[in-house]
C-alpha cells in the first residue's frame, strides 16, 4: 500500500496587521492509499486549513505537503487534474442553472468529454436519489439535495484523492447517511481512491474513517483506527450523568478523585456531564459533589467509550468548550 | 498519467462558463427591459439635444455609434471586471481555482456570456435609433467600422480581464472607483461628442480606453466629415497595440493573482 498523501512539519501562520495566528503547528500525517481517513477535532482546530493546503489553495507557512505524490506548492497544476474537494453547506454555482446542467459545467473545467459527462452524472444522480431533481433550478434544491448535488461534483470527474471538508454539516440525518453511504459505495469500487474527511462529530468519524487524526489548536494529538483511539480510554468507566441547569460544576467534577476527566453540553435544558472514571468507586465521590451542588439528577447511564471520550482524556476538555475557546 | 490537453480545457471552460450567463438571459427575461428599452430611452434623450440643436445629422450617428459601444462598456465594467468579485462571494472561485482549468478562461467565458445580451442590446439600439431618426451610414465605411468595432472588443475584454484582478485585489475600494469613474470615463471617451473637442491632451488621456480611439475611427468609416482625433489608420494601430499590451498584462495580473491567493487565503477563499 503506498501513500496518498503526507506531510512533514507542516505549518500555516495567518497574519495580520494586529496579530498572528497559528492555523497549523508543525503537522505530520501520513495517508495510506484506498484509506477513508478523518481529520477529526473542534471548529478552528486547523482541519479546513489543512485541506485548503492539499487541494493547492493555500500555500504552508513551512514545511512539505505532498498529494498523490506531488508537491502541493509547485507541482499544484498537475495535481489539480487528480483530486477533488466538496465542502459542507457549501452555495457553489449557479442557482439559474439545472442540477445537471450545472454538474455539466463544472465537468467542462475538467475536461470531460460532454458525452461522457452526462453519463456519469445520470449515473450518480440515479445513486444519490437525485433523479427527479435533475431539471429542478439549483436555487429550488433543499439544502441536503444541494448537497448531494455538490458531492457528486467531487465524484463525477473521478479523482484519485476526494476531500471532504465537514460534509455532513447542517444536513438532516437522512441526507446525512445518504451522503456517507455514497462515500463507502466509491470507495468500494476502487481499492485505489482515497478519501480524507474533517469532521467535527466523532460519530461519523468512528462511522465512516479507517483511521482518525485528532487535531487541536493546530497540532495532531492522536492518531490510529477509532478502536485504537477508544482503547485509550477503554480501561475507564464511562459514566453520562444528566443535571439540572445551575451553578458551574465542571472544575469541582474534575477535582474529585478518580475522575480522569470530564466535559459538559448543554442540551434541551439539561447540563449533559460526560466523566471518566478511573473505577465505578470514584462514582460516590462523584454524588457527593452534585448532592452539595443542589442541582437535580435526571439521569445516570455507564456506556462504551466513544471517540469524544478519547478526545476528552487527550486534550482535557471536550469539543465544544475548545469551540468556545 | 494522461488528461486533457489545456487547450482542449480552455475552450471547454469558455464555453461551460458562458452557459450559465447565456441560459439566464432566457430563464429571466426582464433584461430585455432593463438591457434594449431603458438604453434606447438614454440614446433618444441625447438625440433629441442634437435635433433641437439643428445638428447635422452625422451627429445624430455620433450618439448612435456611442450608444452600440457603450453597452460593450458596461458589459466589460459591471459584469467582467466584478466577476471574481462576485464568485468569491458565493464561494465558486475557490472551487474554479481548484479545477485544473485557468482563470483566464473563465473570464472570456463570463464576456462571451455577457456579450450575448450586450450584442443584442447594440443592435436594438443601433437598428431603432437608425430607423426611428434617419440616419445614415456610408456602406463602403461599414466593413472596416465592423473590424475596428471587432478590434475593439478584444482590447476591451483584454482590459477586462485585467480590472478583473485589480478589483479582486481591492474589493470594495475598486467597485467604488468604478462607480466615481463611470461618468468621467463616458467623457473622456466621446461616447455622445468626437473626441477631439476635447483637446490633444484630455482626448490622448481618454485614449488609454480603447473605447475612445475605436469610437473615433468607426466614426470616421461611416460618418465621414465628423471631426477626427487622429487619423483611423493610427487608430487601428493603436488598438492592436492595446490589445496585445492588455492581453499580456491581463495574463501578468491573472498569474500574480493566482500566486497572491494562494499566500493570502482572503483573496480566494469565501472564509477562512
Amino acid at each position: 500500500m503506498d501513500i496518498a498523501v503526507e506531510t512533514r512539519a507542516l505549518r500555516r501562520v495567518y497574519r495580520s496587521r494586529s496579530q498572528e495566528v497559528v492555523a497549523l503547528d508543525g503537522i505530520d500525517l501520513k495517508v495510506m492509499r484506498g484509506q477513508r481517513y478523518g481529520v477529526l477535532g473542534p471548529n478552528g482546530a486547523g482541519k479546513t486549513t489543512m485541506i485548503k493546503i492539499l487541494v493547492t489553495l493555500l500555500l504552508p507557512s513551512s514545511g512539505e505537503a505532498y498529494v498523490d505524490g506531488l508537491d502541493v506548492v509547485h507541482q499544484f497544476r498537475e495535481l489539480r487534474h487528480r483530486i477533488a474537494m466538496v465542502s459542507g453547506g457549501e452555495t457553489v454555482g449557479f442557482g439559474m442553472l439545472k442540477v445537471k446542467e450545472q454538474l455539466w459545467m463544472f465537468s467542462q473545467f475538467y475536461g470531460m468529454p460532454s458525452g461522457a459527462a452526462r453519463r456519469r452524472i445520470d449515473e450518480l444522480l440515479e445513486r444519490l436519489g437525485l433523479t427527479e431533481a435533475a431539471d429542478r433550478l439549483v436555487s429550488a434544491l433543499s439544502s441536503g439535495m444541494r448537497q448531494k448535488m455538490n458531492l457528486i461534483r467531487g465524484l463525477m470527474t473521478d479523482p484519485r484523492i476526494l476531500f471532504l471538508d465537514e460534509p455532513t454539516v447542517a444536513l438532516d440525518v437522512g441526507a446525512a447517511r445518504d451522503v456517507r453511504d455514497e462515500v463507502r459505495r466509491w470507495m468500494a469500487e476502487d481499492p485505489t481512491r482515497t478519501v480524507i474527511l474533517t469532521t467535527h462529530y466523532m460519530m461519523e468519524a468512528d462511522e465512516l474513517c479507517d483511521r482518525v487524526a485528532i487535531v487541536n489548536r493546530g497540532r495532531i494529538v492522536a492518531e490510529g483506527t477509532p478502536a485504537e483511539l477508544k482503547q485509550q480510554v477503554q480501561q475507564n468507566a464511562i459514566v453520562d450523568l444528566q443535571l439540572s441547569p445551575g451553578n458551574r460544576l465542571l472544575d469541582a467534577l474534575r477535582a474529585v478523585e478518580g475522575v480522569v476527566a470530564a466535559s459538559v453540553m448543554e442540551q434541551d435544558g439539561t447540563d449533559r456531564f460526560s466523566l471518566q472514571l478511573s473505577s465505578d468507586a470514584a462514582l460516590g465521590g462523584v454524588m457527593r459533589i452534585v448532592e452539595m451542588s443542589g442541582r437535580q439528577i435526571r439521569g445516570v447511564q455507564k456506556r462504551e467509550p466513544t471517540l469524544e471520550d478519547a478526545f476528552v482524556k487527550l486534550v482535557g476538555r471536550g469539543m465544544a468548550e475548545e469551540e468556545q475557546e | 498519467m494522461s488528461h486533457p490537453s489545456a487547450l482542449r480545457i480552455f475552450l471547454k471552460t469558455v464555453v461551460a462558463r458562458a452557459y450559465p450567463r447565456f441560459v439566464s438571459s432566457y430563464r429571466n427575461k426582464t433584461w430585455i427591459i432593463t438591457e434594449t428599452l431603458l438604453p434606447l430611452i438614454g440614446t433618444i434623450a441625447i438625440i433629441y439635444v442634437y435635433k433641437a440643436l439643428h445638428a447635422p445629422s452625422r451627429y445624430l450617428g455620433f450618439v448612435v455609434l456611442g450608444g452600440v459601444l457603450l453597452a460593450f462598456w458596461q458589459n466589460v465594467i459591471w459584469a467582467m471586471a466584478t466577476n471574481f468579485f462576485w464568485d468569491r462571494a458565493a464561494g465558486n472561485l475557490e472551487v474554479f481555482a481548484m479545477a485544473p482549468t485557468s482563470m483566464a478562461a473563465i473570464l472570456v467565458g463570463m464576456a462571451l456570456g455577457g456579450a450575448y445580451v450586450s450584442g443584442t442590446r447594440a443592435a436594438f439600439i443601433l437598428i431603432v435609433t437608425s430607423i426611428l431618426f434617419g440616419v445614415t451610414y456610408t456602406a463602403a465605411g461599414i466593413l472596416p467600422a465592423v473590424g475596428v468595432f471587432l478590434l475593439t472588443l478584444a482590447a476591451l475584454y483584454c482590459l477586462g480581464m485585467m480590472l478583473a484582478s485589480l478589483f479582486l485585489f481591492y474589493s470594495r475600494e475598486a467597485w467604488h472607483l468604478a462607480d466615481a469613474m463611470q461618468e468621467p470615463i463616458y467623457f473622456l471617451s466621446g461616447f455622445y461628442f468626437p473626441v477631439r473637442s476635447l483637446g490633444a491632451f484630455l482626448a490622448g488621456a481618454g485614449s488609454l480606453i480603447p473605447l475612445t480611439l475605436g469610437l473615433d475611427a468607426m466614426r470616421q468609416f461611416v460618418l465621414p466629415g465628423t471631426p477626427a482625433f487622429i487619423p483611423a489608420a493610427w487608430e487601428v494601430l493603436a488598438l492592436v497595440g492595446q490589445t496585445l499590451l492588455y492581453g499580456v498584462l491581463s495574463q501578468v495580473a491573472l498569474r500574480y493573482l493566482e500566486q497572491r491567493a494562494r499566500h493570502d487565503a482572503r483573496l480566494m477563499l469565501r472564509s477562512s
